[in-house]
Order: structure tokens, then sequence, then C-alpha cells
């Protein structure tokens, strides 16, 4: 039965369906780390999901519906940062706020998109590469957000370690009170930090909807922002990890699929529900590793600033 | 430091006011400070000393005045500006970030750093030549309180300033590490570098500054060269009144009411220090003063103590039973109170009102709690009691803990404490952040209650504060307890020695 399944395919497409849990995990990643916690990843992924899918069908050009998916959980995300940042209500409140909010707005913008197909994306070209065997159809025969997903967790990695603009989102998600005192603009950086959280996660939804699927229905980002949450989690806020644990989740997401398609003779729903659990499985693990997970979360997370304190 | 009548005028601050809603912080406000001087500005908390730094260092804006530095107009709109003027800061608190390590903090606290990897070594070049070793790799939480305070001299002598301000800078010292602060900084002052002191403490203003201007309710009340006066005088000036020491009632050494032996514990708190192997007994009637700089264990002592952490079977007993086991609620049956150092999110509830508050710690030996149902009328008189005997001063007891002073906070928990006829007492750091006036009552609330037969476990980093109200001293250093000594007779330099001596940092000094 296993026999029927071939690693190569099976690679391949986890690293296709980890795609949108990468792009949304580091963009929450980034707003971690300047100590503000966005519980509405899933509401923003799935206005990037029906952002970009109008975009797409209305320009019939798919890259402008990557852009058009990443502005409007962007402007979603804005209302999060307004609310906790100006208004300093709490953030864990207003970040479930916000996903059933924006379920339902993308639900409200995709009433008479049912059906509709979306302009496809094809494979990056890359020739003679991807007729290398086994090794070509894994790393060579993937469309661009493939590759833009792997590269935006290094990008977010080399600029966290390297760059001051990395070390002062750290220092702000460290200690806004010291980070205040020296002078560094908190709310100014917390609120990029969240549009670019926001961004990521619209990039991540609209993938679901123009490639993965590609199609509308209401709720089609399925939980993904919820993983890509605990995810960042599982990575404790270290960028390659979360590739990681991307690639775990998409890995038994797939071979769960590729599972029932054989025939297993486990019932379809325990299969589905297997990346899941195992997802609970290994934060509770992860966790119970007394404060090591803990300790590299960053010190001022999910608390609101204020300047005249 | 002779011969500075002929120095140039550096930075000149008139008639400077910032005022807050009801509240003016500070009321048309000059002085001067000369190259190379080192300055004092005291005055007592809420004096208006810290708006009047956070002004210069451009944190906060004046409302009207205007400064000068080095003859040109000085109007900074953020530290930014300040920092490249030359002015830069040493802060009391907030501005270390503890999981970066010494060289990012220090990067970012500078407007051009170099790469890190150079930055490491201005630092280790640097920090040896004014006797503060400090090592460049290091997370800045596994610090002690004492390498931190170097991380920020560093961070501010990178920059080469005109003007070093610091925000009281020894609360946080055992008296050999102050020693060498203060070297460092007559080798600043000797090159030309002004220092702006904020302190409260009068010896050490006199041992280093040459002028002093002193500061009350936001206006400067006096200058003088401290040199002339007496802390005596100088405190006076402060407080605006005269001072009286408190008084200790007569008192016999009962038996023994709270036995600590063999406590250890791992910390809660993310870079905490763990308790290891501390014993200590205190008698009926006898306050234990335990000392040491921030972050030796201070925090811990009392958790294990209140019961918030729980230690192994045999380690705490009061009254000679075993207590151990007990959680919070069960040691205040049991005779034992605790107040704990942070007065808001752990002594009170905030949000709360100051009746809500009473209730909390005082519901289990005041009785406020019938059948499950709360006796209102009996808690409300219960806090009411508490604001009258401790002077609390606030509209009345519906207000919410927050919005209280820090001061009159204090007055409150502690007298919460106090009042519910406890048979040991633990408190951390008692006076913390308190004007002069209500620590001098606090101080004798809590020798009253001793002197009434309770025993009292004081943990605080004022020394002064342990001399004046302690029978028996020990200290903690990197969570072991010293054995408890007498407070008769013993010098500062024991003291010294017990709070851990200077972490090694006399030989840097030793080759100047």
């Amino acid at each position: 039965m296993l026999g029927d399944i071939n690693p190569a395919v099976l690679i391949a497409s986890l690293m296709v369906a980890s795609v949108p849990i990468i792009l949304a995990a580091i963009g929450e990643l980034v707003v971690e780390k300047a100590g503000v916690l966005n519980l509405g990843v899933e509401g923003m992924m799935i206005m990037g999901a029906i952002c970009g899918f109008v975009t797409a069908v209305a320009t019939g050009n798919p890259y402008l519906g990557f852009l058009g998916g990443a502005v409007g959980a962007a402007a979603l995300s804005l209302v999060f940062g307004f609310l906790t940042q100006f208004m300093l209500s709490n953030q864990v409140a207003t970040g479930l706020a916000l996903t059933l909010f924006g379920q339902g707005l993308s639900s409200l913008i995709g009433q008479g998109y049912n059906g509709v197909k979306p302009p496809l994306t094809g494979t990056v070209p890359l020739g003679p590469l991807a007729d290398i065997p086994v090794l070509g159809r894994i790393l060579f025969d993937h469309d661009w957000v493939v590759y833009f997903s792997v590269a935006s967790i290094a990008a977010v990695w080399a600029v966290l370690k390297y760059t001051r603009v990395g070390l002062i989102l750290r220092a702000v998600g460290e200690s806004h009170d010291a980070a205040h005192a020296l002078g560094y603009k908190v709310i100014r950086i917390r609120i990029l930090a969240i549009m670019f959280g926001g961004a990521m996660a619209g990039i991540g939804g609209a993938y679901v909807s123009l490639i993965r699927v590609p199609q509308w229905t209401d709720g089609i980002t399925a939980g993904a922002g919820w993983i890509a949450l605990a995810i960042v989690v599982f990575a404790s806020w270290k960028p390659w990890r979360v590739l990681l644990g991307a690639y775990l989740f998409g890995g038994i997401t797939v071979l769960q699929l590729n599972l029932q398609a054989a025939g297993a003779a486990i019932p379809a729903h325990y299969l589905s529900m297997a990346p899941y659990l195992i997802t609970i499985l290994v934060l509770v693990v992860m966790s119970s590793g007394k404060g090591r997970a803990s300790l590299n979360a960053p010190a001022a997370l999910g608390q609101n600033f204020h300047a005249s304190r | 430091m002779t011969g500075q009548t002929t120095r140039p005028e550096l930075l000149a601050v008139s008639g400077v006011t910032k005022a807050y809603p009801g509240v003016v912080a500070n009321s048309d406000v000059s002085f001067s400070i000369k190259e190379g001087e080192v300055h004092a500005l005291l005055g007592e908390n809420g004096a208006g000393k810290s708006t009047l730094v956070k002004m210069i260092y451009g944190l906060v804006k004046p409302d009207s005045g205007s400064m000068r530095l080095s003859g040109a107009a000085y109007a900074p709109n953020e530290p930014r500006q300040a920092r490249s003027s030359g002015v830069a800061m040493v802060f009391q608190h907030f501005s270390l970030f503890e999981a970066l390590s010494v060289a990012e903090n220090v990067a970012l606290g500078m407007e051009n750093p170099p790469k890190l990897r150079d930055l490491a070594g201005r630092i280790r070049k640097v920090s040896e030549e004014y006797g503060l070793p400090l090592d460049p790799d290091r997370m800045v939480g596994d610090l002690s309180a004492g390498e931190r305070q170097r991380v920020e001299i560093i961070r501010c002598l990178l920059q080469d300033p005109k003007l070093l301000i610091m925000d009281e800078p020894t609360s946080v010292l055992t008296p050999q590490e102050v020693e060498i602060l203060f070297k460092t900084l007559r080798q600043l002052s000797a090159e030309g570098t002004a220092i702006l002191y904020i302190s409260h403490k009068l010896e050490e203003i006199r041992a280093l500054c040459d002028e002093a201007t002193i500061l009350r309710r936001g206006k400067v009340v006096a200058t003088c060269t401290p040199r002339d006066r007496s802390a005596r005088e100088m405190a006076e000036l402060m407080v605006g009144a005269t001072l009286t020491p408190p008084e200790r009632g007569a008192k016999a050494k009962g038996e023994t009411a709270l036995q600590v032996s063999g406590l250890s514990v791992a910390s809660p708190i993310p870079f905490g220090t763990s308790l290891k192997n501390i014993g200590f007994s205190v008698a009926k009637g006898e306050v234990l003063g335990i000392a040491g700089v921030a972050g030796n264990g201070q925090d811990e002592l009392l958790l294990a103590l209140s019961g918030e952490l729980r230690t192994a079977a045999g380690t705490l007993s009061i009254d000679g039973k075993d207590v151990s086991a007990l959680g919070p609620n069960d040691r205040r049956r049991a005779g034992l109170v605790a107040a704990p150092e942070e007065r808001l999110g752990h002594a009170a509830a905030p949000d709360m009102s100051l009746v809500e508050n009473a209730l909390l710690s005082g519901a289990t030996r005041q009785g406020l709690v019938k059948n499950g149902f709360i006796d209102w009328p009996a808690t409300r008189s219960f806090a009411e009691g508490i604001v009258k005997d401790f002077d609390v001063r606030t509209p009345g007891t519906h207000v919410a803990a927050r919005a209280l002073s820090g001061g009159n906070l204090q007055k409150f928990v502690v007298g919460r404490e106090l009042s519910q006829a406890p048979t040991v007492i633990v408190i951390n750091q008692p006076t913390w952040g308190v004007d002069a006036a209500a620590a001098a009552a606090i101080r004798q609330a809590i020798l009253d209650r001793a002197a009434q037969g309770a025993a009292v476990v004081v943990i605080s980093q004022d020394l002064d504060e342990l001399l004046e109200i302690a029978d028996n001293f020990a200290a903690l250093n990197e969570g072991r307890l010293t054995p408890p000594r007498p407070v008769a007779g013993l010098t500062i330099d024991e003291i010294g020695l017990m709070m851990g001596g200077a972490h090694g940092m006399e030989v840097a000094h030793h080759a100047h």
C-alpha cells in the first residue's frame, strides 16, 4: 500500500502544501518579535485569499492577484494595529475578533465568485533543471511562490540577525520601555511589523485560493492561520524552524491524503485529524521542556505600550 | 577638581517649566553646569528630578524656559538629538534588553554603531580603560546589577559625551562597587566630562560632587557646595522639615517564631536566581534585615516564604509547625503575612478598589468571608482602618489601587499586612520609591509590630534602612544567605563583603 506513494511526488507536494503556512507564520514571527501577539492570522489569510482571488479574476493577472491579497490583508491588519497600538485594546481579544471579522467580510466579498476559475499561475521555467531525475521533480518544478516562501524565511532570518533594523525590532519586542527610553518609536515600529505580518498572511491566503485549490469557497483557508500561529511557538521564534515546522505539518497533511487515496485501513476522519493532533502533541512536548521554549519568547509579547509610563 | 571657577559653562538651564495634568513637575528651574564638574541634583521622590533630566535628554519637552549647551541654544526633540549634541544618560531602570548581548545593547544606544565585531573590540578596550571590565558577548540577562550598570556606562562612554547624566546610579551597587564607580566618575571628570548626578544619598554626594542643586516640589530651593554642608542640613533642605529617626521600644528576645533550614528552590522567574541552602531563624520581637544587590534571590526568597513557591518538607516552620507544603492562605492562617516588592500587580490588583484589595489578603485572618459570602461592611471598615492608621492619602476606599501614588499605595499594602496581627512578617523593599516622611512612618510601624512580639524579616536594598531597623543582618548573594550577624558593631566594609564584594572588579582599578 505504502509502495504506491512516490516519495519524490510526496516531497514536492508537501512543499506546495506548506507554502501558505510558511508565509503566514514568518509574517507572524516578525510581528511577535516586535512584541505584538496578533491572533487574527486566520482572518487576515482569508481576506488575502478573497482579495487576491477577486483582483486576479478582475485583472486576469495572477501576480496582481497576489499583490491584491497582500494589500487586502495588510489593510485588515491595520485595523488590528490601530485598535491595539493606539486605542490600547487587548491584543488577544482583538486578534480573535479580527479572525471572525475577516471570515465574515471575505464571505461577503466572495458572493458571486463561487465556481469562478482564477487565471492560472504556471511553474517557473527552469529548463533542463526540471528534467533531473527525482531532484528535478522535488526542487525545480514549482510555481514562484514556493521559492518566494523559502526566500522570505532566509530574508527574515538575515534581517533579524544581521541588520540594525532587525536589532531594533527585537529590542522593541524585548522591552518597549527601554526602547522608548533610548528614543525608538515603539508604536511606529510595531505598526509596520503588524502590516508586514498582514501582507505575508495575505500572500499565503491568496496562494490557497489562486494556486492550491484554485477557486473560491467560504472558509477556504480551513484553519491554516491557526496552524501558522502554533508553528511560530513550535519554532521558538526562530525563522528556519518555521520552515521545519511547516514542512513537518505539510508533510503529514500530504501523507494522510496519500494514505486516504491509497485506501489505508484507517478511517479517513482520523487521518484528516492527524496533522492537527500531531501539532498539538509537538507543542505540548516543546513547552514541557521547562522554560526552554518560553525563554526565547519576546519578553514584551502581548503587552501594550503607553509612552506616559 | 580644583580651579573649576575658571572652567567654561557647559549647560545652562533657565526658567524651565513642565506641567502634567494635576501636577507641576518643574516650575521655573534654573541651574548651570561647568565642563568637568560633578553636579548633584538632589531631591525626594516626586521632587521633579527625573522630569528635569528627561528634558535635558530630549525625552520630554519643556512647556517654557530654555537651555543652552556650550553657548548654543539647545532644545532636543528626541534622545537621538541629545546624543549627537554630546549628552548621554545612564538610566535607573528600563534601558537594557535582557535577551540581547552586551554588544547589541550598546549598539542600540548609539547613533551610528560600527559592525558588531568592531564594536565588541571597542567595548573591551574602553571598559578596561575605565576599570569596568565587560564581556561583549554575554547576555545581559545573565549579568549582575553592577555589571548591567557598566553596560550602560560603557554605552555612554563610547560616544565621548560632554555631559553624562546618571539617575540614581548607586541604588543597585554594593559599597565596594560604589567606590569603583566613583573612581571612574572622577577619572571622567578629570578628563573634562561634566556629570549630572541624581541621588538622594547624601553621603555619596558629599564624597563625589562639586556643586549641588536641591529641588523640592518642582522648584529649586537651594544650591550649595556639598562638601561644606552636613548631610543633615542637606536632608532638611530636601524635605523642608526636620526629620526624626524612628524610635525602637525596649524588647526582650522571645522564642523562635520562624525557622528556615536547608531551603533550596529553583527560580520560577526567567533570568532569576535560584535559592541555595538558605537557613535562618527569627525570634519573636526580632527584626532580621536581609541585604543584597537586586537580583540575588530577593524575589525568590519572598515567594518561598509567602508560600507562592512551595518548598521541600521540613524547610520552613512557623511556631514549630512545618508549613513548607502550605500555600499562601494557609500560611496566613498560621500567622505569616508577606508584602512583595512589586506594588502594582503583585501586592495589589491594579484595577480593583482598595476595599477589594484589602479583602484579597485580609480575608483569611480577618474573617471577612462567611460561608462563601463576602462580609462587605467588615471588609470596608478593615480597609478604612488601614487608610486611617497608615495615613494613606486617597479620596476614599472605593478608588482603584492604580490611582494611588506609589508611596501611598506602598503605605496601603504594607499597612494591610501589618494590620492583621501577624506573628511573622515578611516584607521585600518596604520603602522603595516612598518619600522620606512616608518611609519613616512605615519603618516606625514595622518596629512597633516587632515591639508587640512579631518576628519580622525585612528584605531591602537600602542599607541605611536595614541598619536603622534591623537587630540582625544577613545578605543574599547569588541565592545564598550569609549567616545572620547582630547589626551592632558591623562595619560598612564587612557588610560589603557579605554582599559579595565587588565581583572581582578590584583588580581592574589597581592597574591605575
